[in-house]
């Protein structure tokens, strides 16, 4: 059990509270950049994977887990960022540029979206979203001279100075490199006067605006910031894939993101990861765990959005905190180990709560 | 002119006149209290001033501003703080975030220095985490600060309702029935906080509340509202013993 002496205010708002956090979460990424020296290519290829989805989750939780708007359309967001990286280094650019367009034109869709989704919520916001996804994949699908269309498109490797990345170690890298600068900005917005409005947007829109949030300001900016993380998702992911095809961002896509956030734990920045990983270790272990089973079995079609249902509904019958809620309790049960209570994370009663004001 | 002015509001819903032309003035530094019986239409009067709902017909006027010419979001910018009757926390966040979203009116720091964490915002979060820290202190809520909402019980959440609402260092303070649920010791506690509210920190309150010995207590003119028409106004014992006060309440009793 640790007990923290504060000295001052100014510890709570370093990002790291304590030396064990500094010790740990140190570890963690020096083990990361160092993963190229232990791993072969194709393992660093599923690495690589599961950071791009982290990415993506990333941008999603700013949107839904941070702000409370569902989206069923970040694909939208990861194609709008894909193709733009994709044709910006076909006409000759380097990624210096093809990734802040990627950025920036991803983050104009968000704008598009948001500026009408920031008068919905709900279901209405979550179909708008949807509508919005299904028009960028038929625009990619139609756009013959920029996307290839149904055909396709080859995607050139990264160029950094002149220097093309063609080592999957190297992309595995750069995609943590950016990933990371990424988590930092997110990080501090949570711990600024924006990510504590878009929380207080989430958790009751009435009282936000009685102390002076204005909602759908709060919304569009997490929209915006959401849209440019996925748009750089997409972008790494167009060199993953090094082929893009429209069908690659269909609504599955957007489902399969939601569902990361959802099993890693809604609301929390460890969640994402938690999820990708999650989430990066299915997808594996599902294609291995096929080819072992026999045909009749493994062959099935919808095998793998079954497996994907019946984890999803598990999670959120018997956790609905999450993987990350889960782990929260394992580490209390640790740190007040003979002392410790199952009462302590007992939901308690919650106070009746109107759509009325009064 | 007064501090606080309402003239001739009216606002009904489906037909039903919920607030109908009702017209009074708070004076600066004063405790104005409400009552009147359950759905006379005195939470609808704190919902018209936050400019949740939009009125049929009337004036809205705080220290020369028109309330109407405002949205919802703009009013705490003004200096007008409210708290809620069935409590509008941030469930999912600590007492300590929900204080500083108290704070957020006096946010002057862009997007992207927020997104750097600059050292202006580094300095501006230690002034608000200051300014936040007196108000645990003076609503003794220490022990609390970094506990999540929703695991906390009822009179514990009335008071960090109350705190955030502080936070915004208001002119004027609405509190929605801020003894509804506290026990009478709890009761007793609120009635010595809005007297020290009104004292210590210059603020004018205007609280509805059915503890009527909270009312004689605190609050220098009270209001009556029935079905949503004023009854009467003037000071406690006046508008207790009102003829039309009595009856509503003894018919409300029925
Ligand atoms: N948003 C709304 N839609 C429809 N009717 C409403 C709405 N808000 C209030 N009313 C109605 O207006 C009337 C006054 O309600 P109000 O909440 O102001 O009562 P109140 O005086 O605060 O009562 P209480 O003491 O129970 O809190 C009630 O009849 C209520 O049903
Ligand atoms: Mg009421």
């Amino acid at each position: 059990m640790r007990i923290l002496f504060k000295t001052n205010y100014k510890q709570d708002l370093n990002l790291a509270k304590h030396g064990g956090h500094r010790f740990w979460y140190g570890l963690l990424i020096l083990i990361l950049f160092s993963a190229p020296l232990i791993l072969d290519g194709y393992y660093i290829g599923e690495a690589t994977r599961v950071l791009i989805y982290a990415m993506a989750g990333l941008g999603l939780m700013v949107v839904t887990g941070f702000t409370g708007q569902v989206s069923l359309g970040h694909a939208a967001f990861l194609a709008i960022g894909a193709y733009t990286n994709a044709w910006f280094l076909a006409q000759g650019f380097s990624s210096f540029v093809a990734l802040p367009m990627a950025a920036l034109l991803s983050m104009i869709g968000g704008l598009l979206v948001a500026i009408p989704a920031a008068r919905m919520s709900g279901i209405y916001l979550a179909i708008a979203t949807l509508a919005f996804s299904i028009i960028v994949e038929d625009f990619a699908g139609h756009l013959n001279s920029i996307t290839g269309g149904n055909r396709g498109m080859m995607v050139d490797v990264p160029m950094l100075f002149g220097y093309q990345i063609w080592e999957s170690w190297e992309l595995y890298l750069f995609v943590l490199c950016i990933l990371i600068i990424a988590t930092l900005a997110v990080l501090n917005i949570l711990r600024s006067p924006l990510g504590r409005a878009m929380i207080a947007v989430r958790d009751s829109e009435v009282s936000s605006q009685a102390l002076g949030v204005n909602p759908m300001k709060i919304k569009v900016f997490a929209f915006t910031v959401s849209a440019a993380i996925t748009g750089l998702a997409g972008a790494f992911l167009a060199h993953y894939m090094m082929f893009l095809t429209p069908q690659i961002f269909g609504i599955l896509l957007s489902i399969q993101l939601l569902l990361m956030i959802v099993l890693g734990g809604l609301g929390t920045v460890h969640g994402v990861f938690f999820g990708a990983v999650l989430i990066g270790v299915m997808e594996t272990g599902i294609s291995i765990g096929k080819d072992a089973l026999p045909f009749s079995i493994g062959g099935l079609p919808g095998i793998e959005p079954l497996i994907f249902g019946v984890i999803l509904i598990s999670v959120i019958a018997f956790e609905p905190t999450g993987i990350y809620g889960r782990w929260v309790k394992i580490r209390s049960y640790m740190e007040f180990f003979p002392v410790y209570r199952r009462k302590s994370f007992k939901r308690q009663r919650s106070y009746l709560k109107t759509e009325r004001l009064r | 002119m007064s501090f606080l002015e309402i003239e001739n509001l009216s606002i009904s819903f489906g037909g039903v006149k919920a607030v109908d032309d009702v017209s009074f003035a708070v004076e600066e530094g004063s405790v104005y209290a409400i009552i009147g019986p359950n759905g006379a239409g005195k939470s609808t009067i704190f919902n018209l001033l936050s400019r949740f709902y939009e009125p049929l017909s009337g004036q809205l006027n705080f220290a020369g501003n028109d309330l109407l010419e405002l949205g919802a979001k703009d009013i705490a910018r003004l200096g007008i703080a409210r708290t809620f009757q069935n409590l509008e926390l941030f469930e999912h966040a600590s007492v300590l975030q929900n204080l500083l979203v108290g704070r957020h009116v006096h946010n002057t720091q862009s997007w992207w220095r927020q997104l750097l964490f600059t050292g202006s915002v580094v300095e501006a979060e230690l002034e608000h985490r200051r300014k936040v820290e007196e108000v645990i202190d003076f609503l003794e809520l220490a022990h609390y600060r970094n506990q999540i909402i929703s695991g906390l019980p009822y009179g514990v959440r009335k008071k960090i309702e109350l705190a955030r609402a502080l936070c915004i260092e208001p002119k004027l303070l609405l509190l929605d029935e801020p003894s509804s649920g506290l026990n009478p010791e709890e009761t007793e506690e609120m009635g010595f906080w809005i007297e020290d509210i009104r004292r210590d920190l210059n603020m004018t309150v205007v609280l509805i509340e059915h503890d009527m010995s909270l009312v004689a207590e605190v609050s220098d003119r009270v209001l009556a509202i029935v079905n949503g028409k004023v009854a009467a106004e003037g000071d406690h014992a006046f508008v207790q013993s009102h003829p039309d006060v009595v009856s509503a309440y003894l018919g409300d009793a029925q």
